[in-house]
């Protein structure tokens, strides 16, 4: 497939391997943001290629693990409400709430449609005018511009029985988050690319200013993760620090003007609770004043309980980067896809789903340094 | 979630009176549907980038182009895979 094949090809990876051994002298720790690009480098198994002197720590970047238990627990909720048919994102409907998953409401008599896209149920919403459709909208920016298109296209069609439950998350402030902990060891990352296709680039030169730390925004492919890694590797042993571009077939400085327009005219950005790793100020989005209407949290007045989760789970830990995935103790033994602890076991995105399907339980462990 | 690979437009539709553009979108044959709201510029033989059902962006062939220097500079020469698709 042309634009994918020439970016899995292995005479690039090798030619690309060859000079990562060659340039790395010293011991750099690099985090990809995206989970997305944690799966390509298990799935791939680059991450047994890198020399040694590499570490590849997995970031927080998969949307459907950082989102708060009490939202799955307020999906559920609507889920098992006879009037509601709510739609989700595929790998949304096996994390665990306090008392259930999605997947499990649908199985108790629950209305619960996997959908491809939102625009998806703006249609299920105009064809069962009786009923409330409510879109389980969860994502980092590269999924907002689909969610916001949805509230439009809904308010230009008139349909009055949709709405958004919103569950999205930012990155830069999650950066900023890694970098100002303490026990930080990250020296180097690789930016989450189709967020930066939407978003653009501009967004991350503070970064790499306050923290003197080189960001190279990367695609997802082997041949865009080894180039990416690359990159960084030069500028560290170089102790440059600059923001870079590796993904320039699709990235532009600018992003997606109309993505970012039509993002700005629905959401607006908020404080917002990560599963797992706490309260980051002004890193997700909720919906404008302007489209309350659309607002699943504005349309029903949700009584639950306080939502809890299981204290075994160190989802936490996982995502923030301290501990690898089959370093967690219920790794592939009280948590597996099929009985999950947390949400990274189960989200297509979650490297400790990344880590169980490509079979690493059995690897040697390397700790982090 | 931020998962999204690159497919060409095959042909486009214009609904609401030109105000939305919808395009079929062939990934190696399999043909889904995009909204090209975002990207209004894009034309019949681009190559987009869709995620959940909506072009994100369009794929820049010069740049992509420049990772076959890696190979130049091993001196490969072959053909790679058949990118006629």
């Amino acid at each position: 497939m042309k634009y994918v094949s020439e970016f899995r090809s292995p005479e690039i990876v090798d030619a690309l391997l060859k000079e990562i051994h060659e340039t790395v002298r010293g011991r750099w720790n690099i985090m990809e943001v995206c989970g997305g690009q944690t799966h390509s480098l298990v799935k791939n198994g680059i991450l047994n290629l890198l020399p040694e002197g590499i570490q590849m720590i997995h970031g927080p970047g998969c949307p459907v693990c950082v989102t708060p238990v009490n939202l799955i627990d307020k999906a559920v909720h609507l889920a098992m409400d006879r009037n509601v048919i709510l739609c989700s994102f595929g790998d949304m409907i096996r994390v665990p709430g306090s008392s259930m998953s999605l997947l499990e409401a649908k199985s108790k008599g629950g209305d619960v449609r996997i959908l491809y896209s939102p625009l998806e149920a703006v249609k299920i919403a105009r064809e069962n005018p009786g009923r409330e459709v409510v879109f389980f909208a969860v994502g980092f920016e590269t999924t907002a511009p689909a969610n916001a298109l949805s509230v439009v296209h809904a308010a230009r069609e008139g349909v009055r029985n949709y709405s958004i439950l919103t569950s999205h998350v930012l990155v830069p402030p999650a950066m900023e988050a890694i970098m100002s902990d303490e026990d930080c060891r990250v020296d180097a990352f690789l930016g989450a690319g189709h967020v930066c296709a939407i978003m653009g680039m501009r967004e991350y030169f503070p970064l790499v200013e306050k923290y003197k730390i080189p960001i190279v925004i990367t695609g997802f492919e082997p041949v865009d993760l080894l180039e990416g890694i690359l990159m960084s590797v030069k500028q560290l042993e170089k102790k440059e620090y600059r923001l870079e571009n590796q993904y320039t077939r699709v990235v532009e400085m600018e992003g997606n003007k109309n993505a970012i327009a039509v993002i700005d005219r629905i959401f607006t950005v908020t404080d917002r609770e990560w599963r797992g790793i706490g309260n980051i100020p002004l890193s997700g989005y909720a919906i404008k004043e302007a489209y309350r209407l659309y607002d699943t949290n504005d349309r029903f007045h949700i009584e639950i309980e306080e939502a809890h989760e299981d204290p075994t789970c160190l989802s936490g830990e996982v995502m923030k980067g301290k501990i690898k995935p089959n370093q967690c103790p219920n790794f592939g033994t009280k948590c597996t896809p099929v009985k999950p602890l947390g949400a990274p076991m189960v989200s297509s995105e979650g490297a400790c789903a990344a880590y169980y399907h490509f079979h690493l339980a059995g690897e040697p462990v390397e700790t982090v340094q | 979630m931020c998962l999204a690979i690159p497919g060409k437009i095959k042909s486009i539709e214009l609904l609401y009176g030109g105000a939305v553009k919808m395009a079929k979108v062939s990934f190696g044959g399999i043909i889904k549907e995009a909204s090209l709201e975002m990207l209004p510029t894009a034309a019949v033989g681009d190559y987009v980038l869709v995620h959940v059902g909506v072009a994100i962006s369009k794929v820049n062939e010069e740049e992509a182009h420049k990772v076959f220097g890696y190979l130049k500079e091993a001196g490969e020469l072959d053909e790679l895979y058949d990118t006629t698709i």
